[in-house]
């Protein structure tokens, strides 16, 4: 492996180019020893944190990092995970995030890095005072009743809740700015703001509420609003396991965007998450005009090239190399905050979606040569076919002593028959036992009626 | 005796001439009812009977029902009911069930109106059958359909035991029909019958389609669906754990619950479910594979040994249940597709039948539909809850019922 930690640079903020060669190919066949400034950051190779690090800001920032510490297996990327979290937290004024990051290093980074109770006690005392004025200052102007400086008044406050990371204050203050909203400038503020807050809380469901509140101002939306609106959209279907709604909102993001969203999503993220759902909810057509046609999107592909490769291999049916590149991406997607619940399922649905496609065209297919196709063992595969076959998603039967599977179409002629019989039979059945029914309910009817009278 | 003998002479002296036609009328009438009230008399003061005097009973009821006219018992049919049911207990006390199974047939025809007619003398005759067990001849009256019935409680035994018939008989497709009738009929309050036949129609739905959903249909009454799952509890877990298709659980389920069953005389029945599981795992492979061999069947459907497989296969052949191939030299299993073309005569003529009978059947819902719409009764409440109602489905009452 190379060294992967000299591509640390201080130009982190950069859109990371597509370097020559031989960036593109698996890291094994990767020739290449100078390190080059532009390398990928979500890779197969082990994920640079620094460089990752840097595609965001503010409170994400510090949450990813804290996740990657939380998740990962090797003790020095914690330790460094954990560093730079602390870093970026002092930078800040969160003392409840202080206090857990340091509670987790647990002395083991040194003494530079352990509990300061006098910066946590400072950071606090000033947050006192700034409440406390920000809410003088809200009265005054409550009073007053001018609109516009109560809008601004509960915007500080949000601002300031948020970054002490009281985040369900910061949504109410946020919320409440929406009586006084008076232009649809300000309206997207407080989309755009709530949005924020939701995705850090996790609450997906006020997400893609606040977004098409947004979308219904069309009049003040420019494009790199626009670009993070979908972008919020596309995260919000994407944790309610709606992959090809989520797909479509990634696929649709302008490249505006840049790095202009940089508190909550990076373009490589776009990138990676739009092709990893396309890819595993879209069909062939519609992976070729959205995915691989789409001009657009290329240029966030360009900044995850594996994904782009595998996309392309999986279309052009080099399954066994789109599997590797998949292998190989998944111990870094498992640290991303957002995929890592839906990494297992997404590659699930990759393989079943491979597998089918390997099959359709043909009558009759070798099992063994689709194992190997494959990279898995025969027995292994059949008992995959099985439950493909079983779940219906392949017509076809399996010939086990010979290893080959037969496409079997359906005969429609005797399945029609076969069906009308039944149906036949089902009528005539819930007829009589209709008819019988009726009979007891006049009968009880009848009891009841000459009952009364 | 003498009256009756003495009436024989005076009913054929007088049936020469055409104006003592109403006198013969009439006498007759005396006739069958002084024959009546004998009988009744005799069965009502027997009361409790010996069992010497109970044979010799049973012998005269029997000469009685074979020999009397249908139409006069139609016209006194309880008197003729309850004469029946003293027979039937007389039958019982004598442990001779087989002995009342043939006079109770002709009883039946006796009082029937029409075939569709449903008796109190039905469940009588079912239960003397299942006891003597022959029951070939309750099949034969299973065979017709049901539409008019007299009491609701007699349709309940009667399914039920029907339903026994059918599943001692292993025609587990009408016995589900009858057991579905019994649990979906409308009932005020839950009676024991439909209890009982509840956890026996969720064993044979198990054994038949394999399948069963724990949620009754929506036309069943509201106080079946509260609660019957309640009181048959174990059985409802039962057919949970055949849905997850694991054999082993579902034999240690059974063998935990085992007195429970046995309680309900349903041990049987449960041992014929867990066997039933072995054939929906054969049958699902057929879907998947052309060929596999006997130790990947025995694997797959956790039996013991490719042994085993292959006597569960070819069983499942015989029965017709699966068409395949055993190749026995290379273990090997081959399935086959229903060879079923639907091209001959016989299937012509099944399809010509059914539709006939779908017709009738349909004419004869319509025919009901019509009767009911011009009942007074029904409209009358239609009218009067015509406001709280659908607007278009009663615009064909009168306004004259909206009170």
């Amino acid at each position: 492996m190379e060294g992967v930690e000299d591509a640390s640079n201080p130009m982190m903020e950069e859109m990371y180019v597509n370097g020559i060669g031989g960036v593109d190919e698996a890291p094994s066949s990767s020739t290449s020893t100078t390190t080059r400034k532009n390398r990928p950051i979500i890779s197969g190779e082990q994920l640079d944190i620094e460089a990752y690090a840097g595609l965001y800001t503010g409170r994400t920032k510090i949450m990813r990092l804290i996740f990657i510490a939380d998740h990962c297996d090797n003790p020095g990327m914690q330790l460094e995970a954990l560093r730079m979290a602390y870093d970026e937290i002092k930078k800040g004024e969160n003392t409840q995030l202080f206090r857990e990051v340091v509670q987790k290093m647990d002395g083991r980074s040194g003494p530079n890095y352990s509990m300061d109770a006098t910066w946590c006690s400072m950071v606090d005392r000033k947050a006192e005072q700034r409440k406390e004025k920000l809410e003088n200052e809200l009265n005054a102007y409550r009073t007053n009743l001018i609109k516009e400086s109560i809008r601004m008044g509960y915007n500080d406050f949000g601002d300031f809740y948020y970054s002490h990371g009281a985040l369900g204050d910061a949504f109410k203050s946020f919320i409440r700015t929406r009586d006084y909203c008076t232009t649809s400038k300000h309206i997207i503020q407080m989309c755009l703001s709530a949005i924020l807050v939701s995705i850090e809380m996790g609450q997906f469901t006020h997400v893609t509420s606040y977004v098409s509140k947004a979308e219904q101002t069309p009049e003040a939306l420019d494009p790199p609003t626009v670009a993070k609106l979908r972008c919020a959209a596309g995260l919000a279907h994407l944790e309610a396991k709606k992959y090809k709604l989520a797909a479509r909102k990634f696929l649709e993001v302008g490249p505006e965007l840049g790095n202009l969203y940089s508190e909550v999503i990076a373009p490589q993220d776009v990138a990676t998450y739009g092709g990893l759902c396309a890819l595993a909810s879209f069909d062939r057509t519609e992976l070729k005009n959205k995915v691989i046609d789409n001009i657009n999107f290329r240029n966030f592909l360009e900044l995850v090239p594996e994904v782009r490769e595998l996309i392309n291999d999986f279309y052009s049916s080099h399954y066994a190399s789109c599997l590797e590149y998949l292998g190989n991406l998944k111990s870094n997607l498992m640290l991303d905050i957002h995929l890592h619940d839906h990494v297992e399922t997404l590659y699930d649905q990759i393989r079943n979606k491979a597998l089918i496609q390997y099959t359709h065209p043909f009558v009759s297919v070798d099992m063994r040569m689709m194992a190997d196709a494959f990279k898995t063992s025969v027995a292994g595969l059949e008992k995959e076919l099985e439950a493909l076959i079983t779940d219906n998603q392949i017509q076809a039967r399996i010939d086990s002593h010979n290893k080959i599977l037969y496409a079997r179409h359906a005969d429609q002629r005797n399945a029609t028959f076969q069906r009308v019989l039944q149906t036949g039979n089902e009528f005539d059945r819930d007829v009589r036992a209709m008819l019988l029914r009726a009979n007891l309910l006049k009968h009880d009817y009848n009891l009841r009626a000459s009952r009364k009278l | 005796m003498s009256s009756v003998e003495g009436l024989v002479t005076q009913i054929q002296g007088r049936s020469s001439t055409a104006s003592d036609v109403l006198l013969l009328q009439n006498l007759l009438k005396q006739a069958d009812d002084s024959l009546h009230s004998e009988s009744t008399r005799e069965a009502c003061t027997a009361g409790p009977v010996t069992k010497e005097q109970a044979s010799s009973f049973v012998l005269i009821i029997a000469r009685f029902i074979s020999s009397c006219v249908a139409e006069q018992i139609r016209l006194a049919p309880d008197k003729f009911m309850s004469v029946c049911k003293r027979f039937k207990d007389q039958v019982l006390l004598l442990e001779e069930p087989l002995r009342g199974v043939a006079p109770m047939l002709t009883a039946i025809r006796k009082l029937q109106s029409s075939t569709e007619h449903l008796t109190t003398l039905h469940p009588e005759f079912l239960l003397l059958c299942l006891l003597a067990k022959c029951y070939k001849t309750g099949l034969s009256i299973l065979e017709e359909d049901i539409f008019d019935v007299d009491q609701p409680r007699d349709l309940f035994l009667y399914c039920y035991y029907g339903g026994m018939i059918c599943i001692g008989q292993k025609h587990f497709l009408k016995a589900l029909e009858l057991l579905h009738n019994v649990v979906t009929a409308p009932m005020s309050t839950i009676n024991a019958i439909a209890v009982e036949a509840y956890k026996k129609y969720i064993l044979v739905s198990l054994i038949h389609p394999g399948q069963f959903s724990t949620s009754l249909p929506k036309y069943a009454s509201s106080v079946g669906q509260r609660n019957l799952k309640n009181l048959c509890l174990p059985y409802i877990e039962l057919a949970n754990s055949y849905g997850n298709g694991k054999i082993a659980d579902l034999e240690t389920y059974v063998q935990a619950n085992k007195e429970k069953f046995e309680t309900d005389n349903n041990l049987g029945l449960v041992k014929q479910v867990v066997s039933s599981m072995y054939k929906r795992n054969i049958q699902r492979l057929t879907q998947t594979y052309l060929t596999l061999s006997l130790q990947d069947i025995a694997n797959t459907v956790q039996l013991n040994s490719p042994k085993e497989a292959e006597m569960h296969v070819l069983q499942m052949i015989q029965d017709g249940e699966i068409y395949a191939t055993i190749n026995q030299k290379d273990g090997m299993v081959r399935f086959l597709e229903d060879p079923e073309q639907y091209k001959s005569c016989e299937m012509i003529e099944r399809i010509d039948s059914s539709i006939q009978r779908l017709m009738t059947l349909s004419k004869k819902l319509t025919i009901m539909d019509e009767l009911m719409s011009c009942e007074p009764l029904y409209l009358a409440k239609a009218g009067r809850e015509r406001q709280r109602l659908d607007f278009d489905d009663f615009d064909t009452v009168p306004q004259r019922f909206n009170i």
